[in-house]
């Protein structure tokens, strides 16, 4: 997305600092600051007031890789064609229930996506967790989705900086090109480390958040 | 959230093949229930389905037709809010389990495998498969080994054999190179999910014998 979209949350310019250690002027590399990502405040758009031009521009942003990932789990043009247009239909629909302590927007229609691929592609059935009920206030939701996001994109960060054959795993787990016991024999890939990663930090952020059920 | 006693958690592996989405209906179930009951492993699941997310971001794009957008417009005008959420009652079980049984533990549809000991098939696709075990307080279910995955999932009372004790929420893993001898507590009857992608192998002679009709 190179252009300004109505939901790109007005990014503060991190100003590259300079400093000096003895002679020599060093100029640090331009670190961005965190931000929400424009998705997920995208999503609370379509959540909030049903604004049709952010679910558009999740449409246009999302569709196209959900047709992709249903065609690598076995779809054909046709059907993963149909199936993504239900899973873009299902964003909408069930938009209400996004919570962004629970997900980031690339997270949560990650998870439809799957689901669609399950039951729409492979007819199967993959019973669900309970819900849990997020008392949150929605006053809460863009500072918590800034929290989310940020925890999200040093998951990412993290995943990036892997050695390629083991970011080949995890994408092709989630390709569904391994099955549990081959995944379970696979000893690269490095799952301990990015479970702990967000695992801790979504903890935190709902600890401030939930209350005794 | 209330802090969980559980003590025997689900594995890595099996929570990225259910966040993956390729785990047997049977196993998913298992993994549903215990990650409604455990606070820990549900962020671990959030962790991986965050993951999964950057995999979708990372994924290229494939050109959608022409009237792709106006197609799924027009599916949401059709139905702008999709179907309802279930509702459940409060029960020991998950509501993912009261999915399959149709309510709570009174709902089972109990069948006698001898000894006291009960169960229920559960109605999965054929990939694994999944039972309700009800074991009386006290009670030994018979020796067995495993010929592939068996995963269970204690919902009321608990039970004890070679390696612990495990109690609601707690999961306990089987294959190939376990045998043990599980025992209800006594005080409370033993109320477990199991799912297996092989049928149990009892040592004894007279389970044996039973095997086949109770088709587990
Ligand atoms: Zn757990």
């Amino acid at each position: 997305m190179t252009q300004p979209s109505a939901c790109a949350f007005v990014p503060e310019r991190a100003e590259s600092s300079v400093y000096t250690r003895g002679e020599a002027i060093v100029k640090r590399p331009e670190e961005p600051k965190p931000r929400s990502d424009e998705w997920t405040l995208c999503l609370l758009r379509v959540r909030d007031t049903q604004d049709q031009a952010a679910f558009v521009q999740l449409f246009n942003h999302f569709a196209p890789r959900i047709k992709s990932y249903l065609m690598k789990g076995g779809g054909s043009d046709t059907l993963a064609e149909e199936a993504t247009q239900e899973a873009l239909a299902t964003v909408w629909q069930k938009a209400s229930l996004f919570s962004p302590v629970q997900a980031s927007a690339s997270t949560w229609i990650f998870t439809i996506a799957r689901n669609k691929n399950i039951d729409a592609i492979r007819k199967q059935k993959r019973p669900e967790p309970e819900e849990l009920d997020w008392i949150g206030d929605k006053e809460d939701d863009a500072s918590v989705a800034l929290e989310t996001s940020q925890e999200e994109s040093g998951l990412r960060l993290a995943v990036s900086k892997l050695p390629q054959a083991q970011r080949t795993l995890i994408e092709r787990a989630f390709y569904g090109e391994m099955s549990h016991s081959e995944i379970a024999a696979e000893t690269q890939i490095p799952l301990g480390t990015i479970k702990s990663r967000i695992r801790l930090a979504l903890e935190r952020i709902r600890h401030d958040l939930a209350r005794e059920k | 959230m209330t802090p969980s006693n559980i003590n025997h958690h689900l594995t890595d592996a099996v929570l990225l093949a259910y966040s993956a989405g390729t785990l047997p209906e049977a196993f998913s179930l298992v993994v549903a229930c215990h990650v409604s009951l455990c606070p820990q492993c549900r962020s671990a699941l959030d962790g991986l389905e965050a993951m999964g997310g950057a995999v979708l971001e990372q994924t290229e794009t494939t050109a959608l037709s022409g009237g792709a957008l106006a197609a799924t417009l027009a599916k949401i005008a059709k139905d702008p809010t999709g179907s309802p959420a279930k509702s459940y009652r409060k029960s020991s079980f998950p509501s993912p389990l009261q999915d399959y049984v149709g309510g709570g533990p009174q709902s089972v549809k109990w069948r006698k495998v001898g000894g006291g000991v009960k169960q229920a098939i559960l109605a999965t696709d054929k990939t694994a498969s999944a039972r309700l075990l009800f074991i009386p307080a006290g009670t030994a279910v018979p020796d067995h080994s495993h010929n592939g995955m068996e995963m269970t999932l204690v919902l009321e009372g608990a039970f004890s054999d070679e390696v612990d004790r495990f109690a609601r929420g707690d999961v306990e893993f089987g294959d190939e190179d376990l045998t043990h001898t599980p025992i209800a507590e006594v005080g409370t009857d033993c109320i477990c999910l199991a799912a297996t992608d092989a049928p149990l192998k009892f040592k004894g002679i007279i389970p044996r014998l039973l095997q086949p009709i109770i088709g587990i």
